[in-house]
């Protein structure tokens, strides 16, 4: 269709480009939408999945006196009879990996050749299964992926320690360690091990001195035979289930009640469980991240749907001439409208399409290589990963693309109704001016 | 208005008859019952934790104040340790691993052997004097013995314990119970003598309940099974050679 006398040029009624500008838009706004949610989704998610990994599981199991004042490990107050316990969880719980721990805090001290004290420092110590075959650990810490010096332990006596603390204590692989601790029962516990590698967690709170150990050389050290601190769980996909972390939590809790009537410290040695939200104490804190995620996201929908719908506005503004001409030559409006909006829904469609598309392959790039940032966690004490990753969910793929396609139909659709008010008798009056 | 008269000096009489003995004064009284310069006890730790009691036995060779030998004799996981005090020095031996560590910093707040005495309780002086100045409170009976209350204020500020109620017998010179303060004023330990004996010319207590307040658990009883004063103790002991033998 073309316009325009003798007197002028022949003008195009549409302009090629006439779409270039909201599809780019809309590309924009759903690319950087996809890429919040799967930066959100993954920061939150990398931060479950440590805590979980390092410090409560997903869901545990310990002593009512233990879950008081868990922050300081009470190992006085320790789980004892925990084959008998495992043995429970592992039968009746079939989902999760079970696993005992022994958290412990002490001094490691490096002996010179005439055994005096050559080096000392503070550590904080974990006991985990290292030579069960079916013990989930390796899988969790990762420990072979996280060796840098030496070797994983192979038989009882060995222990890894943060390569941060080998270099500060200059000991390394096949250095005689002294753990320094105190026994469940409160005695001093002095006992040698050698160490067969250093390793680097990549979570800075642990790697800048944490020991390594083996429950069962723990349980002897610290005096606690067939006891532990907490038993974890794990779910086989490693990631939180909220809903079946519960239904566990609360179906365990039943089976282990305090009796009615007993004295109020009758209980302090029953196990109880609790689920990741509720033992690492970020039950607040989760909330609180869902909520602000959720405004983050919904503030930037909203902004990004302005900005698309602005975009429609404009363009039907651009295009103002050639509604003109096609009115002139006898179209009818709500023809022109509808066509208004098939345009915006297929530009919607397209750019939804192509900034989804682009938005998660950054995000892919971003879940599989992550981002450092381990420089800004250097002195923290969260349990954290220096490597944030993204992470592509159902959500990611369908967060920018419905409000991309949606808001540029809602942006022509309301700027389009400007067709209606436009008089056939002054289009050639407009179109000469 | 003769009666009031009486009633006055009879008062004032009393005042001038006050304590005959000042607080420091008892407390010197009851350093030197309880004061020998050398000396090996064979004791037994009953530690009544929350979830079990065990027993420790030890046997110690003491001299003058700043030196002491102690050797763990049972239980089995216990026998072999060895604690050497020179001084302000302290050594643990660990027979499984051949260590001998420190004992420095805030490793002395931690309990010996699990029970509800600590490293830093080794560590004090025992002159009483040489750390406190004592003030009379008053009189009250402990278990049918009459005692004077003391209150003890520490002379120096780097001391386990600020302030000390303490229970003196009268007639023994022997403390029959104390209350460990913190600088705050917490209440942090409580002491019971339970038992006493007669040593040559010493009081001394044989059955001691020690209970730290601040941790769960029924307290540690402190027997005393064999008390040898003025005892012949060879010098090699006071050595950290001695650890390792």
């Amino acid at each position: 269709m073309r316009s325009g006398g003798s007197s002028h040029d022949p003008v195009p009624v549409q302009r090629p480009d006439a779409g270039l500008f909201p599809l780019l838009t809309v590309f924009a706004g759903v690319m950087l939408t996809v890429c919040l949610h799967s930066w959100l989704s993954g920061s939150v998610s990398s931060m479950i999945q440590s805590t979980a990994h390092y410090s409560t599981g997903y869901v545990r199991v310990l002593t009512r006196a233990y879950a008081k004042e868990a922050a300081q490990n009470p190992n006085d107050l320790a789980l004892l009879g925990v084959d008998t316990l495992l043995g429970e969880l592992s039968s009746r719980y079939r989902d999760l990996l079970w696993t005992p721990r022994i958290q412990f805090g002490g001094l490691i001290d490096i002996p010179d050749t005439n055994g005096e004290t050559r080096a000392q420092s503070p550590v904080s110590g974990l006991a985990i299964d290292l030579f069960n075959p079916g013990s989930p650990e390796w899988k969790v810490f990762d420990i072979r992926r996280s060796l840098i010096r030496g070797r994983e332990p192979a038989k009882p006596g060995e222990i890894l320690i943060g390569d941060e603390l080998a270099l500060k204590l200059r000991v390394g692989p096949g250095d005689t360690a002294t753990l320094i601790t105190s026994t469940m029962y409160g005695s001093m516990s002095i006992t040698n091990f050698v160490v067969s590698g250093t390793v680097r967690f990549g979570i800075a709170a642990m790697d800048r001195g944490t020991v390594i150990a083996d429950v069962s050389d723990m349980q002897r050290a610290l005096d606690m035979q067939n006891g532990a601190g907490e038993i974890l769980g794990f779910f086989a996909d490693d990631f939180y289930h909220e809903e079946r972390a519960s239904e566990v939590t609360a179906d365990f809790n039943r089976l282990h009640p305090v009796p009615p009537g007993s004295p109020p410290d009758a209980g302090s040695f029953l196990p109880v469980m609790g689920t990741l939200r509720t033992e690492s104490g970020m039950s607040d804190y989760l909330d609180y991240i869902d909520v602000f995620s959720r405004i983050i996201v919904g503030v930037f929908v909203v902004a990004m749907s302005v900005v698309l719908w602005n975009a429609g506005i404009t363009g039907s503004l651009r295009r103002y001439g050639e509604i003109g001409v096609r009115l002139a030559v006898g179209e009818d409006k709500t023809h022109i409208y509808f066509t208004l909006l098939a345009e915006s829904i297929m530009i919607g469609f397209i750019g939804s399409l192509l900034g989804t598309a682009a938005g998660l392959g950054i995000a892919w790039y971003g879940q599989v290589h992550g981002l450092d940032i381990g420089s800004v966690l250097k002195d923290s004490s969260l349990m954290f990963p220096n490597v944030v990753r993204a992470r592509i969910t159902g959500a990611t793929y369908l967060i920018g693309f419905f409000p991309g396609l949606l808001a540029t139909f809602l942006g022509t659709a309301i700027s389009g109704i400007g067709i209606y008010r436009r008089e056939t008798s002054e289009l050639f009056k407009e179109l000469a001016s | 208005m003769t009666r009031p008269l009486v009633v006055a000096f009879t008062l004032s009489l009393g005042l001038l008859r006050a304590p005959a003995q000042t607080g420091d004064e008892i407390l010197q009284k009851v350093d030197r019952n309880m004061f020998s310069e050398r000396k090996i006890v064979v004791s037994r730790m009953i530690i009544h934790g929350m979830r079990e009691t065990r027993t420790v036995e030890s046997k110690s060779w003491q001299r003058g104040t700043s030196e002491s030998y102690t050797e763990y004799i049972a239980p089995a996981r216990e026998k072999g340790t060895k604690m050497l005090k020179l001084k302000e020095m302290l050594w643990e031996y660990s027979p499984s691993t051949d260590r001998t560590i420190m004992i420095s910093g805030h490793m002395l707040r931690q309990s010996i052997m699990g029970s509800d005495l600590s490293y830093e309780d080794m560590m004090e002086d025992p002159h009483l004097p040489n750390l406190y100045s004592a003030t009379i409170a008053r009189s009250e009976a402990v278990s049918g013995r009459e005692c004077w209350v003391l209150d003890l204020k520490a002379k120096k500020e780097d001391i386990a314990y600020d302030h000390r109620q303490v229970w003196v017998d009268k007639e023994r010179f022997i403390p029959l119970r104390e209350n460990l303060y913190a600088t705050g004023g917490k209440l942090l330990k409580t002491v019971d003598v339970r038992e006493v004996m007669r040593v040559q010319n010493h009081w001394l207590a044989k059955l001691v309940l020690y209970k730290d307040v601040l941790k769960e658990g029924e307290g540690t009883e402190f027997h005393i099974d064999n008390v040898t004063l003025d005892a012949e103790i060879p010098d090699y002991l006071f050595s950290k050679a001695a650890l390792r033998r």
